[in-house]
């Protein structure tokens, strides 16, 4: 019954250029949609990727981020003292204060200001957070106006490599040290000794205070006790979350724009696909004919077709999905709406976004090549043969 | 006396353009026995092509009663005919209609498709057909490759794979210099005389006429004495 796949193959094959223009269209439909989606992927990944499981994180109550959050130092002492806080094997207690702030560096190479978070952290800050490792260089040392910064900040921004300066707070402050943070957003901070940043700024507040719990069922009655108790007015969140939080918005809003854009372009695809099929089966009358006079049913034809058209389809997707997929190589940066400074972060291509883009270019393809289809086999056998 | 192969019993057929009925072929009634070689003649336009379809069950009457190889026609849906035509029927046409994108097995392979045999009966059964029409080398060769002479004996072939009662063929040698077409001639005349096959054959080709068994002649739409 079935006409083989061969057939509907072949011709695609033997009008290669149609085929390949037509293909083409597809393709740079789904490249642009896979890319779409591999951006906020990326951007998800890089901030949910900057929070850890095991911490918690506290802000001033309705803070939407640490730079809008100030915590004072009695409000610090009393978070400090948590019966819940780890403590590392020296007996040392996992609770780091940090201070955020936001200064405007220019650009290398375009010599443009953009805004960068100065993250001012405890030793603990660094043992909390595993995932950041120096690559080059050393830590900062006490009591000297030192930085570390995030790979992204020593490859992006003026002053930011390995033994420059970058200038804030009145002050000129080495690079002493670059780190990486598995693709986290802290690869888009400047850290530096808190105790140093908070006299550059002579701002005697914090914005956080993160901390690692012992037990897993710690976050409950530390969230419950901190949040009623009547000397603070502070809110208690898991670490991840409140990076998944801020990744929320920003990657909704790429996606609904994204996809809103591609499904306008997908539009300009199908009516291709569909103009190509419809040239295929104008040429392909008498062939068709002869297929129906041979005994093939209706069903046949218009499955040879919708075949056809949905092979050209999973053509254009394949090659748009492997277009998109080189961007992994780039990295792209923008405002995290949520701090208001320059987050750098990466296209990253998952098995998701794979099934979503071929099942979106299948769908052109069946949207496209549907109607041509009906009418190659709606077609009467006799005319099909006058035609010709 | 066997039933005939072919029964047509005031068989009409007309077009209708916007109001106006045009008549193409008026009260046929013509039997044709199992094995007979028939060739239709006459003017162009005369509904030669017409009757052809309606006896190779790929077009249906207006009016009256056509039965071939045992079944009414009128009868059948849409899938049933075609089922019927894939037993009942071999086509054979002017210009081959193979299929440009299959080599010469897979086209004739093609009607196999839709019985139940398996890849490799299918494969078998073709390359019987094409060695029958003498182009067993020729098997991998495309429509476009091979000459048209060869191309409608690979038409034959197509025709003949499924072993059909009845071939219908229009112009079959309308398209070939005298060479081919007397080769293609003989190929018909072999499948008549040695296989059996029943044959209705339309054709402008005196020549070709002279092959056939029995001519009739076919003059707007009704049958003419000569
Ligand atoms: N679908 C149709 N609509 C209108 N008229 C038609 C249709 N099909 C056939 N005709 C008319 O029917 C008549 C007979 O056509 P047919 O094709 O059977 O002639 P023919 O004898 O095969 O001619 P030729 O020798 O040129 O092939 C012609 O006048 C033709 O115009
Ligand atoms: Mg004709």
């Amino acid at each position: 019954m079935i006409i083989p796949l061969n057939y509907s193959f072949r011709n695609l094959w033997t009008r290669r250029l149609t085929t390949f223009l037509t293909a083409g269209g597809i393709a740079l439909v789904i490249f642009v949609f896979s890319a779409v989606l591999m951006l906020a992927n990326g951007l998800e990944k890089t901030l949910v990727g900057t929070g850890s499981d095991k911490n918690a994180i506290v802000l001033r109550k309705g803070a939407q981020s640490e730079f809008m959050s100030m915590l004072d130092r009695n409000a610090i002492n009393i978070i400090q003292s948590q019966p819940e806080i780890a403590a590392d094997p020296e007996g040392k207690r996992l609770a780091a204060s940090e201070v955020v702030v936001l200064i405007n560096l220019p650009k290398r190479g375009t010599n443009k200001p953009s805004h960068v978070q100065i993250r001012g952290v405890a030793p603990e800050s660094l043992t909390m957070r595993p995932q950041v490792t120096l690559t080059a260089g050393r830590r900062w040392r006490e009591g000297l106006s030192e930085v570390i910064v995030g790979r992204e900040v020593a490859e992006r921004f003026q002053g930011g490599g390995l033994g420059e300066t970058i200038r804030f707070g009145m002050r000129d402050w080495t690079v002493v040290g670059v780190f990486e943070a598995e693709g986290a957003g802290f690869e888009s901070e400047i850290w530096v000794d808190a105790e140093q940043l908070v006299q550059a700024f002579r701002r005697p507040v914090f914005s956080s205070i993160t901390m690692q719990l012992s037990g897993a069922g710690d976050f409950a009655s530390l969230k419950s006790r901190l949040e009623a108790d009547p000397r603070l007015t502070v809110e208690v969140e898991r670490e991840k979350q409140f990076y998944a939080k801020q990744s929320e918005m920003m990657a909704t809003f790429i996606r609904v724009l994204g996809i809103f854009v591609t499904v306008i372009f997908s539009l300009g695809a199908m009516i291709g696909a569909m103009i190509t099929m419809y040239a295929s089966v104008a040429n392909r009358t008498t062939e068709i004919g002869t297929m129906r006079a041979l005994g093939f049913p209706r069903r046949s034809i218009l499955g040879a077709f919708l075949f056809e058209s949905l092979l050209l389809a999973a053509i254009g997707g394949g090659v748009g999905i492997l277009l998109a997929s080189f961007l992994q190589f780039f990295t792209v940066s923008t405002t995290n709406f949520a701090t208001f400074s320059e987050l750098a972060f990466r296209f990253i291509l998952s098995p998701s976004i794979v099934i979503e883009s071929l099942i979106f270019s299948l769908a052109m393809g069946f949207f496209g090549g549907f109607l041509p289809a009906v009418s190659a086999s709606r077609r009467k056998i006799v005319e099909a043969f006058r035609a010709s | 006396m066997a039933d005939p192969l072919i029964e047509l019993v005031d068989v009409s057929k007309s077009y209708r353009r916007d109001t106006l009925e045009i008549p193409v072929l008026q009260n046929i009634t013509m039997t044709v026995p199992e094995g007979e070689f028939l060739a239709l003649m006459g003017p162009s336009g005369s509904g030669k092509t017409t009757l052809l379809n309606l006896i190779a069950g790929i077009d249906r009457p207006t009016g009256g009663i056509l039965r071939v190889a045992g079944t009414e026609l009128g009868g059948l849906s849409e899938t049933e005919l075609a089922q019927w035509r894939s037993r009942t029927i071999g086509f054979i046409f002017q210009f081959y209609n193979l299929l440009p994108v299959l080599t010469a097995l897979e086209n004739v392979e093609l009607p196999l498709l839709l019985t139940p045999l398996s890849k490799h009966e299918r494969r078998e059964h073709a390359a019987v057909a094409l060695e029958l029409v003498g182009l067993a080398d020729r098997v991998h060769h495309y429509p476009k490759q091979l000459s048209g002479g060869q191309e409608q004996r690979v038409a034959i072939a197509r025709a003949i794979v499924t072993d059909p009662p009845l071939l219908v063929a229009d112009e079959p040698t309308g398209d070939l210099d005298r060479t081919s077409a007397q080769e293609i001639m003989n190929l018909l005349g072999r499948l008549n005389a040695e296989y059996g096959k029943t044959i209705v054959m339309v054709t402008h080709d005196p020549r070709a006429a002279e092959r056939a068994r029995k001519v009739i002649h076919l003059d707007k739409g009704a049958f003419v004495q000569m």
